[in-house]
């Protein structure tokens, strides 16, 4: 135990934790929409993601981006970046609804049938890009990439420098830089959600599917939507986790995916704002908990907190609604 | 193309039932004799050496696996499925951390049953034992299944109150604690080396041992097998009981359950614990076989393995989640020529059982209905408005 | 009613043959040993496919490059080798023991590749009377317990420990941080050097499997102001790791077991792992004996990776055996007790215990320059 460690330096754990929990509540914005909407566990979209890392990284290295590009190129690539991963994991996320989705809707099959597809579809997906693609393209991309399974670096885009420090706590452009972009993502989605017409539409499907068709909104429509908007937003977290780790595997999706799934389930399921709240909380008490203990340890933290949230809070810290329908 | 595997596959279902509707015209007598050659076979299969059959055997193509050793661990799955089976299929909890009490099972035997585990030192030091001294089979077995019971309840207290995605992803956190525990703990259970030398039948491991010896798998399938078809027994018994009709009440619609005096969460909890009981029982048979385990092999992934087994099998049916699970423990081995694109044929499977038969291979009939029942809404209320 | 009770019947026979078929044929393991004067069949196991792969592949085209080099050089004394892909899971590694140890044309073992597998199959290796020489089972305990048919061309974890102290020391290092991921063969590895370090360890901390973020670990670094490094694991966690640390102004030096000797290291820290130190039990290619090295790279195009030179060691100790005209296990078992002979990676003489002398172990130290892993220097022993 360290408690001094974690006292001393509250702050910056605090920030640590936020920026890492910035990430986490991006992906889990795809599990809560598809959620809120379908009432159904996208266990693929894990997945999703580790689709827009490997088009940021295919991106980058057919650029030829070398470590710490000039301030203007690496706006440039970042934008591209950002461009590439949401039309990669959208795309990924709109082919995973029409292929395996749709037909088990129209069949009215029960949760588990899709879970279980689910499931299939993240090793097809895990294993294309781990065994299938590298095999394929090894010779085009980065040779690292040839190496199957392997973990594959990216170039550094931006160097992370500390800007400010208050009292002991350093904030480095980086984190700033995936915390203000998450939270811009988050408020885009929130806006498009509460005040667009198609919001509207994803909100009364969400609250009453029957109703809604009655009032003339394409129910399918509104599924292929929220499908592309949980991938835009994993696509962004594919971006800013490019920028801030650097490297890709055919199977980071797993664990961050079961992360994102717990921050969605923490926040409330089925709330946008939940999943914000969740993924901060989640990422901040894994930094606390690995300051405590060690790192090791971090996991059975993040689930013993998960599964003690739910004993008093059975429907997440502020409960499961998509657009305020059920308190 | 789909269409015609689907009608391909109505047909083959419809013999399959036609098979079944026929078993059971059949008088008691013919069935029992049916029965005895099936047990007769199940007895013989790790001898199987039948000219034109052999090929099934997996030690049949180069580099290919121990048959026995390979019948072991399918009949040890089908315990798993037959356990999940009474969670997932009977009452209708999705639990997605099976593997913890796997573990808890595996690791009793291992931490009491084990020279070399830190819990029996610690007790031969606190009671001036000699240092061969260690819990017998036995015992253990006992211990197994008394700690998974009560890790079962104590899982199952704070979180079969939460809605069923909520038990899902609590429950799957529930294996990592345990696997994440199992290796950091180094002091109770020697962290990520593992233990070995852990006992079978006959005592700790050894080339002395008459039946359980170290180089023979066979006897460890037929002991393993004994184990399944006791439990198949007990847990059909179950079944057809008043407490298998109250999963069923409880599945179907809990509030009105709750309503004709079924109390869920009492019955619930049961199905959590028996449940829990029959996985550690085929973690202690797969520790005290393997003699040596480490916390790697109770990944996360072996949990969605063993929900894929009872969904893919057809949930709710023995007989089905019990083929479920001989074909993902079988198939992967016999066809070990895929060897790298194993997981990727694995995966593609799984989305296609699943699109074409949501039911499962062999559904359970009452389920079958259900899902019929379910589509015939769906056709109600188009899709497009 | 009547074409049932002759199904039935017919089941009932079928059954009575199948069993009664069973008594004759148990088509278990082929009797008998090599047929012929020279020459017999020897098993190898590992993870040759999954995500450990990697390691393992280089041991197992060592070892097929020496079957096939003696194979051809000795028309008359055929040897071939079977492989098992265990993928690195001791409960896979388990039944691949008993068909191995059952099936009597088997006359030798290489492997295990990693220590679980290797601890798992011993006794049951034993029990059969069969040699099992391990190219790349580095864990300690080992060959401590009381196993006599367990061989290791390789040095042990605390003999590579014990180097990486001395060199540690001799670069002057008054901080050492110790990191390891929490598996069988990172926290061994540090854990052996953290009894040779004593008082220079300032602090450690332990990360887990498939972690991306390090900040807590690095805060800790940090706050111990480290000079030094130690990093025990394997190169997914160690990339992102030396990356971040670097990223955050980390100066301390980083140094990893063999583990991190992978190409994919540096590049999957893009070069965040410029400078970093990796010591492995594993000649550099141009100074292993011979012309291995040249024969590798012309028979896979590629340069042997980790362990590709101890994998054709143990093949090269059966195929000796089988030259000398041993047939059955015991005599095999006994000829590589006694082994004493030059190899390509060491001199390779067992000592009672099954360890290669350690006096004999060759331990390097490399440093990442850009893509590529360098020969810096060979280490002092303890």
């Amino acid at each position: 135990m360290h408690f001094d460690e974690l006292i001393g330096h509250l702050g910056q754990h605090t920030v640590d934790g936020l920026s890492k929990g910035a990430i986490y509540a991006l992906i889990a914005l795809g599990y809560t929409l598809v959620y809120g909407v379908l009432r159904l566990i996208n266990f693929a979209h894990s997945e999703v993601f580790m689709v827009g890392t490997f088009a940021v990284l295919i991106l980058w290295n057919q650029l030829g981006v070398e470590n710490n590009p000039p301030i203007g190129q690496a706006i440039l690539f970042l934008v591209l970046g950002l461009l590439v991963a949401a039309v990669a994991s959208g795309g990924t996320a709109l082919a995973l609804e029409r292929i395996a989705y749709r037909p088990l809707r129209r069949k009215n099959a029960p949760p588990l049938i899709f879970l279980i597809t689910a499931i299939g579809l993240s090793l097809v997906f895990v294993e294309l890009f781990g065994q299938v693609l590298p095999k394929l393209l090894g010779g085009v991309l980065p040779a690292a990439f040839g190496r199957p399974r392997q973990i594959v670096g990216m170039p550094t885009i931006i160097e992370q420098k500390t800007l400010f420090t208050i009292g002991n706590t350093a904030i480095t452009n980086i984190q700033l830089i995936v915390l203000i972009a998450a939270v811009a993502m988050m408020a885009l989605l929130d806006w498009f959600i509460n005040r667009t017409r198609y919001g509207r539409g994803v909100r009364a499907v969400a609250q009453n599917p029957e109703t809604a068709a009655l009032m003339g909104v394409n129910q399918e429509r509104v599924i292929m939507l929220i499908f592309v908007l949980g991938g835009i937003m994993a696509g962004a977290a594919a971006l800013l986790w490019s920028m801030r780790f650097g490297f890709t595997q055919n199977s980071i999706g797993f664990v961050l995916g079961l992360k994102a799934f717990t921050a969605a389930v923490l926040g409330g399921i089925g709330n946008l704002r939940g999943a914000l709240l969740g993924g901060l909380f989640l990422g901040i008490v894994e930094v606390y908990g690995a300051t405590l203990f060690a790192s090791n340890w971090e996991d059975v933290i993040a689930f013993v907190v998960l599964i003690v949230v739910l004993m008093f809070r059975p429907t997440g810290l502020l409960g499961e609604s998509l657009g305020r329908a059920r308190a | 193309m789909i269409d015609k595997i689907r009608s391909a596959d109505r047909r083959r279902v419809g013999m399959l039932t036609a098979v079944g509707d026929r078993w059971r015209a059949l008088p008691r007598w013919q069935q029992g004799i049916g029965l005895v050659a099936f047990l007769a076979i199940l007895y013989y299969l790790p001898l199987l050496g039948i000219p034109g059959l052999t090929w099934l055997r997996t030690d049949s193509i180069e580099g290919g696996n121990n048959w026995a050793g390979v019948l072991f661990v399918c009949a040890i799955y089908v315990l798993v499925a037959i356990g999940l089976n009474v969670v997932v299929g009977l009452a209708g909890l999705l639990d997605l951390g099976y593997i913890g009490f796997f573990a808890i099972g595996a690791y009793s035997v291992a931490l009491f049953g084990s020279v070399n585990s830190p819990v029996v030192k610690w007790i031969q030091q606190e009671f001036d034992l000699p240092p061969t001294w260690a819990v017998t089979w036995a015992i253990c077995l006992f211990i197994a299944i008394v700690l998974t019971m009560i890790s079962g309840v104590l899982l199952g207290w704070p979180t079969l109150r939460l809605r069923g995605d909520y038990l899902a992803i609590v429950t799957l956190g529930f294996g990592e604690i345990i696997r994440i525990v199992a290796r950091n703990a180094t002091g109770l259970t020697n962290g990520p080396v593992g233990i070995s030398a852990i006992p079978g039948p006959e005592g700790a491991p050894s080339a002395d041992n008459k039946v359980f010896g170290l180089i023979d798998a066979k006897p460890w399938y037929w002991l393993a097998i004994t184990f399944v078809l006791i439990m198949v027994f007990l847990v059909r018994r179950l079944e057809h009981s008043r407490v298998g009709r109250a999963w069923l009440a409880v599945r179907e619609d809990e509030d009105a359950a709750a309503v004709m005096g079924v109390y869920p969460f009492k019955f619930k909890l049961w199905a959590f614990a028996i449940g829990a009981a029959l996985g550690g029982l085929s973690g202690f048979l797969f520790g005290s076989r393997n003699a040596f385990i480490d916390p790697t092999q109770f990944n996360a992934n072996l949990s969605i393995l063993f929900v894929a087994m009872v969904v893919v099998g057809g949930s709710g049916n023995m007989i089905g989640v019990s083929l479920g699970a001989v074909l993902l423990a079988y198939l992967p081995e016999r066809f070990r020529d895929f060897a790298d694109y194993r997981w990727l044929v694995f995966g593609l499977a799984m989305v296609l059982v699943m699109i074409l038969r949501p039911q499962g291979l062999i559904p359970s009939r009452r389920r079958a209905r259900e899902l019929k029942d379910r589509a015939a809404e769906a056709e109600e209320v188009p899709a497009h408005v | 009613m009547r074409r049932s009770y002759v199904r039935a019947l017919g089941t009932a026979a079928l059954a009575a043959t199948l069993v009664v078929a069973a008594g004759c044929q148990d088509s278990g393991g082929e009797e008998g040993t090599a047929s012929g004067d020279c020459g017999g069949k020897i098993a190898i196991f590992g993870a040759f496919t999954g995500d450990n792969a990697g390691l393992v592949i280089p041991s197992l085209n060592g070892a097929k490059l020496a079957v096939k080099q003696f194979n051809e050089a000795n028309p008359d004394c055929k040897v071939t080798m079977q492989e098992f892909d265990t993928q690195g899971d001791p409960a896979v590694a388990t039944p691949f023991a008993n068909q191995i140890a059952g099936d009597n044309s088997f006359l030798g073992v290489i492997g295990g590749h990693f220590s679980g597998e290797s601890d798992a199959t011993m006794p049951i290796y034993q029990a059969a009377g069969l040699a099992m020489v391990a190219p790349s089972a580095t864990r300690t305990d080992l060959t401590q317990k009381g196993n006599t048919s367990f061989f290791r061309v390789v040095g042990n974890d605390g003999t590579q420990a014990g180097a990486v102290a001395t060199y540690l020391k001799a670069q002057n290092a008054q901080k050492v941080f110790m990191i390891d991921d929490a598996s069988a063969y990172g926290a061994g590895i540090t854990e052996e050097l953290g009894k040779q370090l004593g008082p220079l360890v300032v602090n450690k901390d332990k990360i887990q499997e498939r972690q991306a973020q390090f900040d807590a670990t690095i805060s800790k670094i940090k706050a111990a102001q480290a000079d030094y490094v130690f990093y025990g694991g394997y190169t997914r966690e160690a990339a992102p790791l030396v990356k971040q640390m670097r990223a955050a102004g980390v100066q301390a030096k980083f140094v990893g077991p063999d583990g991190l000797y992978d190409p994919a290291f540096p590049e999957g820290a893009s070069g965040g792992a410029e400078g970093a130190i990796i010591t492995c039990p594993c000649l550099p290619a141009d100074k292993a004996g011979g012309t291995f090295a040249a024969d590798y790279q012309k028979e896979y195009n590629i340069p042997p990776g980790s362990y590709g030179a101890e994998g054709f060691d143990a093949a090269k100790i059966y195929l000796d055996a089988f030259k000398d005209g041993k047939k059955t296990r015991a005599d095999i078992l006994a000829y590589v007790k006694s082994y004493d002979k030059q190899g390509v990676s060491k001199y390779i003489k067992f000592d009672a215990k099954g360890d290669v002398d350690p006096t004999k172990v060759v331990i390097w130290a490399y440093q990442i320059k850009g893509t590529a892993i360098e020969p810096l220097q060979e280490l002092k022993l303890s």
